[in-house]
């Protein structure tokens, strides 16, 4: 996706993008390198603000009072619903949005609520090996307890999945699960093909959405998927509110998730009846001022533009791989800067040298990057390591960003040789 | 790097470098513990003999970071030859130097210890991890192997009374 080459567009301004984000603009002895947006993306002051002026004027729980504060607290709460579907181009957000704590939760749900109800000894589930453990634990879980089998499309060369074998995964599979981009490699899923094949067979589709929303225009209709789930937290918003949406007859089909208030119709002491779409599956008080700092956060980046920010990030991936490639030792988990197959979400070794060390040494000159197995522990397996170090790039990151990044691994070198 | 300097002693990455027991050892009749840190992978296997009271012999295996790995290579340096108590002193006096208190380390039954005073003469080489104190996200793996140790230890007692005691 992006902008056709006659009309490229406009450059982002960091220097001034960053003096919107209080964390990144506050007075440090040394800049802030912050490079693990795909862990966690910083917030704007207009998403604090956002919910900071909620609180401030007009919360009350939403769904119940009759009065003022209740009415205007229910009406944004649900306006922000609306906003988080058409963000994904939902065809009707105020019944397909499901607001969930983040998307571990949303595959939950769905592992939960549709697995449960229709899943039986013997069925199939078709996963990959480069799955988040938020989308392997809960099939791991149905598969054990409902006899489910699970099968996995394999990581291929070039850091990219192997389709060749889709057909014959997705022969007699009830759902295909895969994420739309790797929080470790940057590999984006080809899911027009996972999608065709997994219609032709007769099977769902969710896609995990986490790492890709934040940073690409998403249109759950054009691409044909069945559930999508994506997180405030990682594209600009607060912590405590993901959004999964599927299509409306398949939720409509699916019993409750989650008990409690808000999810019910009518309850007597011999039963239930549940509430109708979407708040059947939002049981309690939901995060209502997270659920505007989450709205705010799309307004924010539709005002920057997500081309701008695709544009942007697929250079500075360039230039990070390119900067990369001067330090001999580094080696790169991922595919090359071609932004059709990858985001600016990088993995890399440095020589022998233990990535908590790399960590430890960039974190002395204010570089923040990622240590570890990033909850993908079959990937890492596969990759023959026992964690990588990951820099993730996003708007608010320059290529002086990347310079400090390459600059402070000559010291890793220094330390380590 | 005023701050790593505590950190990346040169013992350290001297232990690092050229790990010092490293191996294995067959068991049985050694004992192998394993210790797993699943926040960021590090891994040590402990090959435990332990006759007669003391350990005799004690190989290291695994991989990881560098606080991991040389912590489990002076552990190994530090413990080997000891008598079990004094291995046990050991482990809580490093955990200790960690800042971290233990009620109790196997059978001994004590009651909340005050942190043990740390001995240089004591600890040696060990001190040099004292830095880590200074990053907290890395006591984990300062204390990997000694809690690895440890179960090991904990383990060997337990089949010792247990065969003590006639059942098998």
């Amino acid at each position: 996706m992006g902008a056709s080459p006659a009309t490229k567009p406009a450059p982002l301004d960091v220097a001034s993008l960053r003096r919107d984000f209080p964390l990144l603009s506050r007075e440090r002895a040394r800049r802030l390198v912050y490079l693990d947006s795909a862990a966690s993306s910083q917030r704007p002051r207009c998403v604090l603000e956002a919910m900071d002026a909620y609180y401030q004027t007009t919360h009350a729980n939403v769904h119940r009072g009759v009065y003022g504060i209740a009415e205007e607290a229910t009406r944004r709460y649900e306006a922000a619903r609306v906003k988080a579907g058409r963000f994904i181009n939902a065809p009707h957000p105020e019944r397909e949005v499901v607001f969930t704590k983040n998307v571990t939760e949303a595959i939950n749900l769905v592992a939960y609520a549709w697995g449960r109800r229709n899943l039986r000894r013997g069925d199939a589930i078709v996963l990959s090996e480069i799955e988040h453990h938020a989308n392997f634990v809960p099939w791991l879980m149905v598969a054990e307890e409902r006899g489910v089998e699970l099968r996995f499309l394999r990581l291929g060369p070039d850091y990219r999945l192997d389709y060749a074998d889709l057909e014959r995964l997705v022969d007699g599979a009830r759902l295909v699960a895969l994420t739309a981009a790797s929080n470790v490699l940057g590999t984006l899923t080809d899911l027009a093909p996972v999608v065709a094949a997994a219609r032709a067979a007769g099977a769902l589709v969710l896609a995990d959405g986490a790492q890709l929303a934040p940073h690409r225009h998403v249109d759950v209709q054009a691409l044909g998927v069945d559930f999508f789930g994506f997180t405030a937290h990682k594209m600009l918003g607060p912590t405590g509110i993901g959004v999964l949406w599927g299509r409306e007859e398949l939720l409509e089909a699916m019993p409750p998730f989650l008990g409690g208030g808000e999810m019910i119709r009518d309850v007597r002491l011999d039963g239930f009846s549940p509430n109708e779409l979407p708040w059947k599956f939002e049981a309690g008080t939901p995060p209502i001022a997270e659920a505007i700092g989450l709205e705010a956060a799309i307004d924010y980046l539709s005002a920057v533009g997500l081309e701008r920010v695709d544009a942007h990030e697929a250079a500075l991936t360039a230039y990070l791989l390119e900067r990369l490639g001067e330090h001999p030792e580094v080696r790169i988990f991922g595919p090359g800067p071609d932004p059709s197959r990858r985001l600016g979400v990088v993995s890399f070794a440095f020589g022998d040298v233990h990535p908590h060390d790399v960590a430890q040494v960039l974190d002395e000159h204010g570089v923040c990057v990622r240590a570890g197995h990033h909850c993908a522990k079959p990937l890492m397996r596969h990759l023959g390591v026992a964690a990588t170090t990951r820099a993730s790039l996003y708007l608010y990151n320059d290529t002086d960003d990347v310079d400090a990044l390459v600059e402070a691994l000559a010291s890793v070198r220094a330390l380590f040789a | 790097m005023t701050g790593l300097e505590d950190l990346y002693r040169e013992i350290i990455l001297d232990h690092y470098r050229s790990p010092r027991n490293r191996g294995e050892l067959p068991s049985p009749p050694a004992r192998r513990v394993e210790g797993f840190n699943p926040l960021c992978g590090d891994e040590v296997v402990v090959f435990l003999d332990v006759a007669d009271g003391t350990v005799r012999d004690l190989r290291i295996a695994g991989q990881g970071c560098s606080i991991s790995q040389s912590s489990a290579s002076m552990m190994s340096v530090a413990v080997k030859g000891k008598r079990v108590e004094e291995a046990r002193r050991l482990v809580r006096s490093f955990k200790a130097m960690m800042s971290i208190h233990e009620a109790a380390i196997g059978g001994e039954q004590e009651g909340a210890e005050e942190p043990a005073a740390i001995d240089p003469d004591e600890l040696g080489e060990l001190a040099a991890l004292q830095g880590v104190v200074k990053f907290p996200v890395r006591i984990k793996c300062a204390t990997l192997s000694w809690n690895t140790l440890a179960q090991g230890l904990d383990e060997a007692e337990a089949e010792e009374r247990s065969e003590a005691s006639g059942r098998r």
